[in-house]
């Protein structure tokens, strides 16, 4: 049976290949994002400020729909930093209150949590800031289904990535 | 200049919409919005499933758009907050949608949205989103 059950994750190996699951993901490198820390059931990304994912060209806000994919995405990495083997990850839902428009220039930090995780399903937190989460910008919820990699992803994204760049450093 | 030729005008000048390529086509009252397929938009490579946040991005500026053309606003509408819920996976195709206001109030309006692909009532996903539509005297939103 050994040879049908799905390797075990380790947080190491989760720190170490985690920027996969954004650099690895088309979107999310088209928009600049980039893990910069994680630990089990949180995880951090930046995204940059560049002219191309401008909202409001009078004011040079970056639009909501940066912010929507980075908090999307790094609320997946938080699910993948709680799961002890590998699954493929799909949003269920995820809720977006906007506080203040971002400033323009300036990279914007998206933090996630996984706070509760069960065999089928992940649910999350997200802020996205300049500085601290005492100034949030925006502040995300979302529920991940998660499923059966063979089924769902075969040799694919989330963290089927990390599971392959483990894989193939072994 | 119609309300429509505005909408065009204005996304045209918006990056963040060309750098998605988003594209709202009106007939009469009614829009369409079209996100052609491009493989920066993957998510999941491996299924090759759209990103959920460039679907999201998508419904968000599509309910804007028809927030926009139904009003006399001189800006596009402030989203105040905004639910998707993923119905099935974007596949390698072209995303459709459109958006359905369900109340404009004097300040507030409560959208409606629904994307797909090749069949109209198998949804990829839907949107509901508040806008703010006071044109802005101050800061406050």
């Amino acid at each position: 049976m050994a040879d049908n059950s799905p390797p075990e994750i380790d947080i190491e190996t989760i720190k170490r290949y985690a920027h996969l699951m954004m650099e690895g993901v088309p979107w999310a490198s088209t928009l600049g994002f980039k893990v910069t820390d994680v630990e089990r059931g949180r995880a951090f990304a930046t995204a940059p400020w560049r002219e191309d994912l401008v909202g409001d060209p009078d004011t040079g806000v970056i639009h909501g729909g940066v912010i929507t994919a980075l908090l999307d995405n790094i609320c997946g990495v938080a699910v993948a930093t709680r799961l002890n083997e590998i699954k493929a990850m799909a949003t269920l839902d995820l809720r977006i209150d906007y506080m203040r428009p971002a400033e323009k220039g300036r990279e914007i930090i998206g933090e996630a949590e996984c706070y509760h995780i069960t065999r089928s399903v992940a649910f999350t937190h997200a802020w996205a800031y300049h500085d601290s989460r005492d100034r949030i910008i925006a502040s995300a919820s979302g529920a991940f289904a998660l499923n059966d990699p063979k089924r769902w992803s075969p040799g694919g994204g989330g963290t089927a990535a990390i599971a392959r760049a483990a894989g193939a450093k072994s | 200049m119609s309300r429509a030729a505005d909408l065009i005008g204005f996304l045209d000048r918006v990056p963040f919409a060309r750098t998605l390529g988003i594209r709202c086509e009106v007939h009469g009252d009614e829009m369409t919005a079209v996100l052609p397929f491009d493989e920066k938009l993957i998510g999941n490579v491996g299924i090759r499933a759209i990103h959920g946040g460039a679907i999201g991005a998508f419904l968000e500026i599509t309910a804007m758009a028809q927030v926009f053309l139904a009003s006399e606003l001189e800006r596009m509408p402030r989203p105040i907050d905004l639910t998707i819920d993923y119905l099935r996976s974007g596949r390698a195709e072209d995303l459709y949608a459109r958006a359905q206001i369900r109340k404009f109030g004097s300040r507030m309006a409560s959208v409606h949205a629904e994307a797909w692909q090749t069949e109209r009532n198998k949804p990829v996903a839907a949107l509901r989103a508040q806008f703010l539509v006071q044109e802005r005297k101050s800061e406050d939103a």
